[in-house]
């Protein structure tokens, strides 16, 4: 199999680079190379736009000498690179201070069992098997009503990847894996005002991905919902996250658990372990090991084995995330987390959407937020917003140019309900969630 | 042109790749060869270092080296695409039969060769990565955090980061020489976490320019950026709620320019122009701002982050009115964008690298100064916000409504500033905001080097500015409603 012998070679590549770091006078280091192939196409009004072929690679090192860390990358895999790259590293980290909590992993935390994921489904998909399909959502989402006047166009991408990780205590190894997806924008016009909004759809094995069509026309029914959008006067009121702007919540959670932010004391939730950060039925755990999820990974980014985590129970936070370094700086040890969660999961509720508007009553159905607007050391939240007003449970009219405010760890204790809605896009898999009470500021 | 800048871009790029300017010119006429009606090859070798100071030790540095080539073919309005991290002969001619496929049929072009056309160069061609020791580098960062901890005993935490970029680029164009360009590019920031009483607050800032280090030593910028910092954290320490609702604001200059950049800059890019996605698309020749405003993207301001000689598709850069009196007078263009719509591209084609296709991006977007003194603007408020910082903006083009966080912002009560507020966002509607724009002050400042601005996925640094300005209406989202 040609991506296994691309592998091996990687492999031996990084033999290499550890080699030439030990030549050269590192104590240890670790390594890592990646390749990834991709096309990716995009139409505009029934014609192509662009066509684009990906094809990059690189190589990072970090080497230690004693407690003293450089690091270097670099695009260009050859020989002479290599002794360069691995060069640069080395003289970053005579200049370095002795840090005592900087170096590798514990020996006995390194992932030693490497379990098929099922992360690699390449997609035979020439570009116009790839025009087609994008030809085929745009148009769905162009006929799908009348005040659908302009587009962004539509979009197919595919990717596949293989990534090599290695360090000198042993560790090594290597996987593929596939990344597919059809997106598609178009703007709709009412009233001498525009509104644009977007759908995608993304997979691992192009086969779970959503037909164009249906891409298509729900790009075409989100656009059209928000026509006609008006401000809102200044309130307090409910609010919903819809799926796929509540991880987003999620997110700025898990900042303020993770190691950095914690010994930093940069985090709105210091010395939180073991409280209430959330309401008793909010369960937060994670499943690095699904077959063929976006987020699954055998270890993190540092090859430390990933595990079934338990991050919230009841509402009591387990644990925080950690790497070797921030776990070794606030005398803990590593969670798996060096690079991130992988598939963080909120447990469901029994409701589904509708019957969270329901409980909502009457209330901000929010669909999409902008600007940043969070404040990480203090948890003071601010943001642009757009979505829907609702009254009795029933969506009444599109609303924007508002915003919405509050404090992150007063909104997490009042969530009221997690839907059952999950949107499984990303690395955070939530349902849409029902917030007490925040500001809206409008006109 | 600037002679040595090219030449040390071909010595970067070339040499290495053991290519000649000949090689180029067969590659370019084998992508021209037939049925497109343009294209370029860009190249690119840069070379990045950062090095971060954290708890008193130099914690870690990284160096990172790029190189590739991106081959573009353009026909009509689309665009065949492929790059490489390897920069070789055969490597080249397999992307040109890649990006080919897109072409049209009938269609000839041929490649020519005039002579370079000159246009100054905006910055030295140097090497910041080598403008201290590496030994320099890591003192100057002790130095600065030695010396921002005494500057306040509720200092918590302090980190430092320096980042140094040289960049070469090689463009080679339909109907032209190649042409090449040398871009430094440094960026240091101070930011400090500060506790009372256990109540913690952070504060931020940077600046950056198209120099050497040497830059941050000079004027006591270094330990500048670190007073800055630990004022704003101890300002929102004593910050209180921030108002919730529709209020005259009035904004700093500097930074805060980076309204201009999300709420109008953005909405006159050409793509969004060309293909009417824009709030601002067909409206040239009408009234967008009051007539006070005047707004400008001008590329060509010596050694400034956003400032680039030649842009990436190897136009010079210029100073482009966008709004003059208050007029919308025109987009920013790159090439295809400009081809489409019959204007001249005003040297806004711009990529965050080989591996990126060029769009029409901004480069220094600032307003032009006005005749009010900004104690007076402040004194003609009665109550309202007066926003002195921001962190980030964004913008949705097609509706026009944008957001942009303060990050130091105060009340304004019978024309005295009176108490600190915390973080809140601003939003409004680009098309009309700068309608409502009712004083324009005296004291129009850029910012310090450290915008970038982010456009599909690409990232670019980027400059903004303004004077004080008073916006009669603006929604505050803060908390206290």
């Amino acid at each position: 199999m040609q991506t296994q012998q691309e592998i091996t070679r990687l492999q031996t590549t990084i033999h290499e680079l550890l080699l030439e770091a030990k030549n050269q006078g590192a104590s240890a280091a670790d390594a890592g190379l990646s390749i990834d192939n991709g096309l990716s196409v995009n139409v505009r009004l029934g014609d192509v736009e662009t066509i684009e072929h990906h094809c990059s690679q690189g190589l990072g090192i970090t080497v230690y000498f004693g407690q003293k860390k450089g690091s270097a990358n670099s695009t260009d895999l050859s020989e002479k690179s290599i002794k360069e790259t691995v060069t640069a590293a080395c003289s970053i980290a005579r200049y370095a201070s002795d840090d005592p909590y900087a170096g590798l992993p514990d020996p006995d935390r390194l992932a030693s069992e490497f379990k098929d994921l099922e992360l690699y489904h390449p997609w035979d998909l020439s570009p116009n098997d790839a025009i087609n399909l994008a030809l085929s959502c745009e148009d769905t989402a162009r006929q799908y009503h009348p005040d659908i006047s302009n587009s962004e166009g539509a979009s197919v991408d595919t990717y596949q990847g293989i990534r090599v990780f290695g360090n000198s205590l042993g560790f090594l190894h290597g996987y593929a894996s596939t990344r597919h997806s059809i997106s598609c924008s178009v703007l709709g016009e009412r009233d001498g005002n525009m509104e644009r909004d977007y759908w995608y759809s993304v997979a691992r094995n192009h086969k779970n991905l959503e037909s164009p069509e249906l891409v298509g026309k729900k790009a075409a029914e989100r656009t059209v919902l928000r026509l006609g959008a008006r401000s809102l006067t200044t309130r307090k009121a409910p609010v919903l996250y819809s799926a796929e702007v509540a991880s987003g919540l999620i997110s700025s959670f898990l900042g303020a658990i993770s190691g950095g932010s914690l010994y930093r004391k940069s985090s709105f939730l210091l010395d939180s372990l073991g409280t209430k950060v959330f309401p008793d039925f909010i369960n937060i755990y994670e499943q690095p090991h699904l077959l063929g999820a976006l987020g699954s990974a055998c270890y993190d980014a540092e090859g430390v084995t990933t595990k079934a985590n338990k991050i919230v129970t009841d509402g009591i936070l387990d644990s925080y995330l950690l790497s070797s370094y921030s776990a070794r700086k606030l005398d803990m040890q590593s969670t798996g987390h060096a690079g991130g969660v992988h598939n963080l999961c909120i447990s469901a509720g029994e409701q589904d959407f509708q019957q969270l508007l329901k409980q909502m009553d009457t209330g901000l159905l929010v669909t999409e937020l902008m600007g940043q607007g969070v404040n990480p050391v203090t948890g003071d939240y601010s943001r642009g917003a757009s979505g829907f007003w609702v009254e009795q449970g029933e969506i009444q009219y599109p609303v924007q140019e508002i915003t919405i405010a509050g404090n992150l760890k007063d909104m997490f204790q009042h969530i009221l309900a997690v839907g059952n809605d999950i949107d499984y896009r990303g690395n955070i898999r939530t349902g849409s969630i029902l917030i007490e009470e925040m500001a809206i500021a409008g006109e | 042109m600037d002679n040595s800048a090219f030449q040390l871009a071909k010595q970067a790029i070339l040499v290495p790749s053991d290519l000649q300017e000949s090689d180029i010119h067969r590659v370019m006429d084998q992508l021209l060869n037939g049925s497109v009606d343009n294209g370029d090859i860009y190249f690119q070798s840069s070379h990045y270092e950062s090095w971060v100071l954290e708890d008193g030790i130099i914690k870690e540095g990284s160096h990172n080296i790029e190189q590739g080539a991106g081959v573009r073919a353009l026909s009509g309005e689309k665009t065949g695409f492929a790059y490489s991290d390897k920069i070789d002969l055969p490597v080249l001619l397999s992307a040109v039969k890649n990006v080919q496929a897109i072409a049209r049929q009938g269609q000839t072009a041929k490649t020519s060769l005039p002579g370079r056309t000159p246009y100054p160069a905006l910055y030295a061609p140097i090497n910041p990565l080598s403008s201290l020791s590496d030994q320099e580098k890591v003192d100057f960062l002790r130095k600065i955090d030695a010396e921002t901890r005494k500057l306040d005993p509720r200092i918590e935490q302090v980190i430092i980061s320096l980042v140094g970029v040289q960049d070469h680029i090689l463009i080679a164009n339909q109907g032209s020489s190649l042409v090449g360009d040398v871009r430094p590019l440094v960026r240091m920031n101070v930011s400090v976490i500060v506790e009372e009483k256990g109540q913690r607050e952070q504060g931020s800032m940077g600046g950056g320019a198209r120099s050497d280090y040497h830059y941050f030593l000079e004027q006591d910028r270094a330990l500048g950026f670190a007073r800055e910092a630990v004022r704003q954290a101890l300002v929102n320490l004593e910050a209180i709620p921030a108002p919730a609702g529709s209020m005259p604001i009035v904004l700093g200059s500097g930074w805060p320019g980076i309204l201009l950049h999300e709420a109008i800059g953005h909405g006159l890019e050409g793509d969004f122009n060309r293909k009417g996605t824009s709030a601002f698309s067909g409206r040239v020749g009408e009234r967008v701002a009051s007539s006070l405003c005047t707004v400008v993207d001008d590329g060509t301001l010596q050694d400034r982050r956003g400032s680039l000689s030649i842009d990436d598709e190897g136009t010079p850069t210029q100073c482009t009115t966008l709004i003059e009196n208050g007029i919308l007078k025109g987009y920013m263009q790159d090439k295809l964008n400009a081809r489409l719509m019959g204007v001249q591209p005003t040297g806004n084609g711009r990529r965050e690298s080989y591996a990126h296709t060029p769009m029409p991006r901004m480069t220094n977007t600032y307003m032009l100064p006005g005749e009010s003194d900004p104690e007076e603007i402040l004194q003609s408020v009665k109550n309202g916000l007066y926003a002195k910082n921001f962190g980030g903006g964004q913008v949705d083009i097609t509706s026009g409504k944008f957001v942009f966080s303060a990050s130091e912002a105060y009340l304004i009560e019978n024309g005295k500033i009176t108490h600190p507020v915390k973080g809140a966002t601003l939003i409004g509607n680009g098309p009309d905001v700068l309608t409502r724009v009712s004083m324009v002050g005296n004291d129009l400042a850029l910012d310090s080097g450290v915008g970038t601005c982010g456009k599909e996925g690409q990232s670019v640094p980027v400059g903004v500015g303004q004077p004080t300005l008073k916006i009669d209406a603006l929604t505050v989202g803060g908390t206290n409603v």
